[in-house]
């Protein structure tokens, strides 16, 4: 009985962290649109070959650089990273939830998730 | 009729494209709501295809606009008891390691076979869309899916009802085949793991739906991760569609609770699907993606 109740109580954490990194990150994304859009609305828009992104909306110390002068597209970037790491925090908050129920074979498969991501972030950094 | 000749003006100021993009995602996000495909279908043609944007900045702008509508409603089902966690979790292995995979060789390969690819991965998804869901309730044992504690029940109006899951190895197979397809063409390939736990793993159809899009937020983050380093997500054009897509499939559920009638628009939307697949086809055939 005790285990049921475990489970419940990880998917409300669970529902509740989704929801909140939506809202979150969706109100940073919006807020950097509308200074972006006031400051480079009329500018004319150029995506139709692949250039990558600008340094200031690419690295981390580019985007808080952004972030402290005010740019639209650093402060979206910001809200973006922050939308990409809800569901890993998720795997994360999973992986809490797992060693209090002490399901170890559970634990390992959260982890191993988790080294997935991980793997992926550095090899995409290596390219 | 070929939509790439549609010329819309190759100059455009931001704000009109923001606009544009706003709209379209929108809709994108309702149609893709109302039959459960995703928005990432129509906002990757509307891209390429309508806006010429490179292919790579279109999948990056998909990318972020899946995480952010499977996280959403995700967090709904999760609170519903429908959503099998466990089983997502141990699919995520499979899901993320193809999602690695296939954001990583999607550097090495040509874009006209990726939109190719897309098309033809559109065209299955639609006829899945289309296909009578008979709710099955599978009873038998399967030692692994015991040992991994994937059987469980879910909540319906006459009590929770207890279910098995058959072939896991089956099921984990096509899950790494949807993680690469996610991975390759930024989309949640949300079709392709209903069908590896309907088909493949007999898991109730309510279940599978859920757990599926309880998975794509974390497939699609792994993925995510790579595209941003490679600097495939660009802000100025991620922030309408992710919004616009995030809003049109909260309308989108809404309009679901209220009517039962989905059946036709489903037929609508297969029909703009095919179109759109036939398009993305020719034109990576001809080389004009």
């Amino acid at each position: 009985m005790n285990k049921t109740f475990r489970d419940t109580d990880m998917q409300a954490v669970i529902g509740w962290i989704l929801r909140l990194g939506v809202l979150l990150s969706m109100s940073i994304i919006f807020i950097g649109g509308i200074i972006y859009l006031y400051r480079h609305g009329h500018v004319t828009a150029d995506y139709h070959t692949f250039k990558g992104v600008p340094d200031f909306v690419h690295n981390t110390r580019g985007i808080l650089n952004g972030i402290i002068t005010f740019r639209g597209r650093a402060i979206i970037q910001a809200g973006i990273i922050l939308l990409i790491a809800t569901p890993i925090i998720r795997v994360i908050f999973s992986a809490i939830g797992f060693i209090l129920e002490k399901d170890y074979l559970y634990i390992g498969i959260t982890v191993l998730v988790l080294l997935i991501i991980m793997a992926s972030m550095l090899s995409g950094h290596a390219g | 009729m070929l939509l790439s000749q549609f010329k819309l003006k190759q100059m455009m100021s931001v704000i009109v494209l923001t606009l544009i993009l706003f709209i379209g995602s929108y809709f994108a996000g309702l149609l893709g709501s109302l039959t459960g495909l995703g928005g990432g279908f129509v906002i990757i043609p509307l891209l390429t295809l309508v806006l010429h944007v490179d292919i790579h900045y279109a999948i990056g702008a998909s990318l972020v606009s899946v995480i952010a509508t499977s996280s959403g409603s995700a967090a709904a089902y999760v609170k519903e008891g429908i959503t099998n966690i466990r089983l997502g979790m141990f699919l995520e292995i499979a899901t993320t390691a193809g999602a690695m995979v296939g954001a990583l060789i999607a550097v090495y390969i040509p874009t006209n076979f990726i939109a190719i690819l897309f098309g033809i991965i559109l065209i299955i998804s639609a006829i899945m869309s289309l296909r009578k869901k008979a709710e099955l309730i599978n009873q038998e044992k399967n030692l692994l899916a015991e040992k991994l504690k994937l059987n469980s029940s879910f909540p319906t109006a006459n009590g929770p009802v207890n279910y098995s899951v058959k072939n896991v190895g089956g099921g984990f197979f096509m899950m790494l085949f949807a993680g690469v397809i996610s991975g390759l063409l930024g989309i949640g390939s949300g079709a392709l793991k209903v069908l590896a736990m309907d088909t493949i793993m007999r898991i109730p159809f309510k279940v599978s739906t859920t757990t599926s899009n309880f998975m794509i937020g974390v497939t699609a983050a792994a993925s995510a991760v790579v595209y941003f380093q490679r600097g495939y997500i660009d802000p100025g054009l991620s922030m309408p569609v992710a919004i616009g897509v995030l809003l049109g499939a909260l309308s989108g559920s809404k309009i679901l609770v209220h009517t039962n009638s989905s059946g036709w628009l489903r037929w609508v939307f297969a029909v703009v699907v095919t179109f759109l697949a036939v398009q993305m086809i020719y034109n990576g055939f001809i080389g004009k993606i």
